[in-house]
């Protein structure tokens, strides 16, 4: 069944949004996504009319409350195809949920010399942590190569994953757009004895996502790019594996006991969950989950590979060799994500002309300043597509993209 | 909103196209690199220095955008031939033109309403009132205040600075270069 757009459109209150009497094109959602009526409320309702702490007051408001972050660890856990509720740990963000698993499982697990192999077309949320780690005790990082269309370049990925101990990649490119073989490269790395974490923060949002079907041991993800609120993400983990993790902050809802002499750990998932949470965050994604379960995930899958087919034709006959998409040419091999080159024009200077018709595009490195130096850019501008967005968008950005002649001619 | 004909003037695009000075000085040339973490633009600056404390020659590599690159341009072409003190002062000019207070934190309670208040009056029709730049009138500035209309473009102001912040660590730097 395919999705009714215009009606979509209608549940984002920002695409409502006008300036300068222009209506807004919204094309950064892989940056972050619009924010549906139905989560808005939600945080809205639970500010009025359900607030309270969580996991410890008697009196009802406070249990309504964590009823209501209950009920959004199992849509969340739901949503993933998570074996069990209580793997969902919920961070700050994807960011958060990364260093948790590098600190944590790193330190407990890892040594000098041990082996952690990255691809090259990582965000820096999954680099930098283990980047950390090398500092702190000297383990090694391999990094899996990408080919010149943006692909993983798996053939040696055997040798790179012998003796590693942790293999860390991202199921979808926030910058190519590319889809990663992931139960691929779990399997292989099971077979060298190594534990498999993808970052799925592209991916959760845009694809029916089965944590099993993946084959991972542990993956992360964020709450704001899947609808929800800024100011949550998630952990997800196999209970034997967060369970042997240590904890990662320490202080209120993480213990079961604390005295003068030390501490013992609560219960998954409240043992990674120190603090007071997010709760109005937390209840938000909840509803973003819902949201998207009511239009159904294959639907949102089905609608961007059709709209990122119309993007690349349309580009491609509008604007011919004057413009590179990076990433697979194929859209069935990627998501809505078209990092563009367009005649030499910098990045910048063209978002800076989109934004004239309010198309909003992001322009710079995306957090992966590696593969910016693989791919032998300093830059892309990048306009990425999701559920609201339609060929009226991206019939808007072709537009706006030819007035950029107008500015910096031919020559450049 | 601002018209991009404010922002893309063509003495602009003309620095961007036909960048001055574009290139590299070997060593013992000083030599400074500028970065915008957040863009991914980056600006190298180098330059020698004689005994009265002129800039004898500047050279300027890296990539960016527009208005970096010909910000780079321009100021290249600007402080060569300059002691290194009237270097400094056209950087605290040009940083003025584009509202930037480097005041120490505290020192004055209405920072941020006076910055808002500049980039409000840039915003008006009279481009000419930018935070003081045109109270102390100096043809110096050249071509140079063809980057005032940045300002109405707050996002881009960093970009139109970094040439001048790498200038000023090269300069910085010259003790240890010679």
């Amino acid at each position: 069944m395919s999705l009714d757009i215009a009606q979509i459109k209608g549940d984002f209150p920002m695409l409502a949004r006008q300036i300068n009497g222009k209506r807004l094109v919204y094309l950064d959602s892989a940056a972050t996504a619009q924010k549906p009526a139905a989560v808005i409320e939600a945080v809205d309702n639970y500010y009025r009319n359900a607030y309270a702490s969580v996991n410890r007051g008697a009196y009802q408001i406070a249990a309504e409350a964590t009823d209501l972050v209950d009920g959004a660890r199992s849509a969340v856990a739901r949503f993933i195809g998570a074996p069990q509720v209580h793997e969902v740990i919920f961070t700050r963000n994807a960011t958060e949920a990364m260093n948790l698993f590098a600190q944590s499982w790193g330190r407990a697990n890892l040594s000098e010399g041990d082996v952690v192999v990255l691809t090259e077309m990582e965000h820096h949320a999954n680099i930098v942590p283990w980047h950390m780690l090398r500092e702190a005790i000297g383990i090694d990082i391999r990094w899996i190569p990408i080919t010149t269309d943006g692909q993983l370049d798996l053939t040696d990925l055997d040798l790179l994953l012998d003796g590693a101990k942790v293999v860390s990649v991202t199921a979808m490119s926030n910058v190519l757009g590319t889809l990663n073989p992931i139960r691929r490269i779990a399997d292989a790395a099971h077979a060298a004895g190594a534990v498999m974490i993808a970052d799925a923060s592209q991916y959760v949002p845009h694809l029916p996502t089965n944590v099993t079907e993946l084959g991972v041991d542990a993956m992360i993800f964020t709450g704001h790019k899947m609808l929800g609120p800024t100011g949550v993400g998630a952990l997800w983990g196999k209970t034997e594996l967060l369970e042997a993790m240590p904890p990662f902050l320490g202080g209120g809802d993480m213990i079961m006991q604390v005295t003068k002499e030390g501490f013992t750990t609560n219960d998954l998932p409240h043992k990674f969950e120190a603090g007071t949470p997010a709760i109005a965050e937390i209840i938000g994604l909840g509803a973003a989950v819902e949201y998207l379960e009511g239009l159904g995930m294959e639907a949102v899958r089905e609608h961007e590979v059709s709209l990122t087919a119309y993007a690349l034709r349309t580009l491609n006959e509008r604007f011919g060799d004057d413009i590179t998409v990076h990433g697979p040419a194929e859209p069935a091999a990627r998501g809505g994500v078209l990092s563009i080159a367009y005649k030499g024009v910098h990045p910048h200077d063209i978002s800076q002309v989109l934004d004239q018709s309010n198309v909003c595009v992001r322009a710079g490195h995306h957090c992966a300043k590696p593969l910016m130096q693989v791919m032998g850019v300093n830059a892309t501008a990048r306009a990425s597509l999701y559920v609201y967005n339609d060929e009226a968008d991206v019939d808007a950005l072709a537009d706006a993209l030819e007035s950029a002649d107008d500015i910096f001619g031919m020559e450049i | 909103m601002a018209g991009l004909e404010e922002l893309y003037k063509e003495i602009i695009l003309d620095h961007y196209r036909n960048p001055r000075n574009r290139g590299e000085l070997p060593p013992p040339a000083c030599k400074a690199e500028g970065f915008n973490p957040l863009c991914g633009d980056e600006i190298v600056v180098y330059l020698t220095i004689d005994d009265d404390e002129v800039i004898q020659e500047i050279a300027i590599g890296g990539q960016g955008c527009s208005i970096s690159q010909s910000s780079a341009s321009m100021m290249s072409a600007a402080v060569k031939g300059r002691t290194v003190t009237e270097a400094r002062e056209l950087t605290e000019q040009f940083k003025s033109m584009m509202s930037i207070n480097e005041a120490p934190v505290g020192s004055s309670a209405n920072e941020a309403e006076q910055i808002a208040a500049a980039k409000a009056a840039a915003g008006s029709a009279d481009a000419g009132s930018i935070a003081g730049a045109a109270e102390k009138p100096d043809l110096s500035m050249g071509d140079l205040s063809a980057l005032r209309g940045v300002v109405k473009f707050p996002v881009r102001i960093k970009c139109a600075v970094l040439s001048w912040n790498t200038l000023m660590e090269a300069l910085a730097s010259t003790e240890k270069c010679g």
